[in-house]
């Protein structure tokens, strides 16, 4: 389905993950953040919403544990920065697919 | 003469080992088997291990029982895998060349990765029932323990047997129902995930069930520490959960054999190729069982499925035919739920569990997504028919490695 985010209209999926990665820009994702109740995004969250892409577009599956071992942010800060399910809603202001869901 | 050399002599492994030495000439190709424990061990029996409800001796037998000659058994740990020389290195520094690398090491706990974990209260009020040891000594606590607040918990996913905490929790309230001692137990189940289970139709069953048995639940909690002296889980943004009692499935990692060679994921499991088991860049390493990343439940089951059609894919490999993308994703697993009744969930890489039939589409005897005595009485003949059929390298009856569509009701809505 479409949405209009940040007056640009961009392919989502029924939980409002972006479905083109390529659609992704700052301003959606700054807009997306506001939605999710994460805020104003900051240095620490763009560097992580950046590390979650770069990951992304190698094939590397994501988990929590990674991104605590990833030297980008501890899982403490983690929590801090995206509170309540901040895999989750990371990926999703990363414009990136939902994590699969554990097995 | 080539040699075919599996590390880790488990469920996966042996089956796996049995299946080969069906169909390979002996002269032509050598299989050996590497693994430290002498004791196989019937892990589904570390469940009813805590309540008595199995002997200790009936959970392991010695691994050569299972292992014909013929087939050799290395009595060592792998330390290193070198893929670019076909080499492992083992723990008694020998080294030895491999022309087939079949990965079955497994998944273990590691309390150590959780701070607090292996704290003054390990094994005193803080358990886990994955491994023998654990069960053991949660058996003795629970012979004396005069009740309080029990909390059942998962550390992070994946782990194995995914549902054995559920049963853990169902099979607890039956057990302190059955001693008298239930209304002074409060059973609380926390799990990282938003629901009772990962997929949809069956974590609406599975927590209507908790609700049933008056347990509650705490979902999407990512534990940061425990904390011994106030006897609470806390969790990274900061809720806790009071304990007199924790059972905690601990973080379940990969053997190090395949990080310490650079070639594990975030918890160490291999990457292979879903559906052929193949490792992508190095076509002569494949894997089976818990130690793969494939996106499926890590169960004996899954293992059993998976040698059957692992065996013919190396068979083809080592034939210079292409290997088979055979592997769906199948698993199969019982769910206890207390007084002599279990449920049934058959599913794989695409199709959730639902309700219907099983083995027999149409018949049964077994019900899935339903809970009865003979599903019950299902999961205990498994015992039975891990250690003489399975082990073995024979299949089920009507129970084929891919799975069934037909006798599933795939469109219904449950509840
Ligand atoms: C409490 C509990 C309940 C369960 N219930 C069920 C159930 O009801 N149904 C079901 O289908 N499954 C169940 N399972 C899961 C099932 O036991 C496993 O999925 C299955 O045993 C996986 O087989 P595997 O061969 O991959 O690993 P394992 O059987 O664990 O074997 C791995 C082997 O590798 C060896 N090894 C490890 N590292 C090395 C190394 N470096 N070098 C050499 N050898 C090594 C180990 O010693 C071990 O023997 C349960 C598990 C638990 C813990």
């Amino acid at each position: 389905m479409e949405k209009i985010i940040a007056g640009v209209t961009v392919d989502v999926n029924a939980e409002g993950y972006l479905t083109q990665i390529s659609q992704w820009n700052e301003n959606i994702a700054s807009a997306i953040a506001v939605e999710e109740e994460v805020g104003p995004l900051g240095p620490k969250h763009w560097e992580v919403l950046k590390y979650l892409r770069d990951q992304q577009s190698r094939g590397t599956a994501l988990s929590i544990r990674g991104i605590g071992k990833s030297g980008v942010v501890d899982i403490k800060t983690f929590y801090e920065l995206f509170p309540n399910g901040p895999l989750k809603k990371a990926s999703k202001i990363a414009g990136i697919p939902k994590p699969a869901s554990c097995i | 003469m080539k040699r075919i050399v599996i590390l880790g002599a488990g469920s996966g492994g042996t089956m796996l080992a049995r299946h080969l030495f069906k169909k390979l000439p002996h002269d032509l190709y050598k299989i050996t088997l590497v693994d430290p424990e002498a004791r196989h061990y019937y892990q589904p029996g570390f469940l009813f291990l805590p309540f008595g409800q199995i002997e200790p001796e009936a959970c392991y037998r010695p691994k050569t029982d299972f292992i014909p000659k013929g087939i050799q058994l290395k009595t060592d740990r792998a330390l290193i895998i070198k893929p670019d020389i076909q080499q492992i290195t083992l723990e008694n520094g020998q080294h030895m060349h491999y022309d087939v690398l079949v990965v079955a090491t497994g998944t273990h706990i590691a309390p150590e990765e959780t701070p607090g974990m292996l704290g003054e209260g390990w094994r005193k009020d803080v358990f886990d029932f994955y491994s023998f040891e654990g069960a053991m000594a949660l058996r003795e606590k629970l012979a004396h323990w005069q009740g309080g607040r029990l909390v059942v918990h998962i550390t992070e996913t994946p782990i194995k047997c995914p549902v054995a905490p559920l049963e853990f929790a169902f099979l607890a309230d039956a057990y302190f129902d059955e001693k008298g001692l239930r209304d002074k137990v409060q059973i609380t189940y926390v799990t990282p995930l938003s629901g009772a289970f990962t997929k949809p139709r069956a974590a609406a069953k599975l927590g209507h069930l908790l609700e049933e048995k008056q347990i509650d639940i705490v979902t999407d909690f990512a534990i940061q520490e425990v904390d011994n002296a106030g006897k609470r889980i806390v969790s990274y943004d900061g809720i806790e959960v009071p304990y007199d009692l924790l059972v905690t499935v601990p973080t379940n990692l990969g053997d190090p054999v395949v990080a310490n060679s650079g070639l594990g994921d975030d918890f160490g499991f291999l990457p292979v190729d879903k559906k052929s088991l193949q490792h992508r860049q190095y076509p002569n390493i494949f894997s089976l069982g818990d130690a793969t990343n494939v996106p499926t439940s890590k169960a004996g089951s899954v293992a059993h499925f998976q040698s059957e059609l692992l065996a013919a894919n190396i068979t083809r490999y080592l034939m210079g035919l292409p290997v088979r993308q055979d592997f769906d994703g199948h698993a199969n697993c019982f769910i206890e739920t207390g007084y002599g009744k279990a449920l049934l969930i058959d599913f794989n890489y695409e199709t959730e569990p639902v309700e219907g039939t099983f083995p027999i589409p149409g018949i049964g005897p077994m019900q899935l997504l339903t809970e009865t005595r003979m599903n019950h009485l299902g999961k205990q003949a498994f015992h039975w028919i891990y250690f003489h059929m399975l082990l073995e390298g024979r299949s089920i009856p009507f129970v084929s490695p891919q799975m069934k569509v037909s006798g599933k009701k795939l469109n219904q809505i449950t509840r």
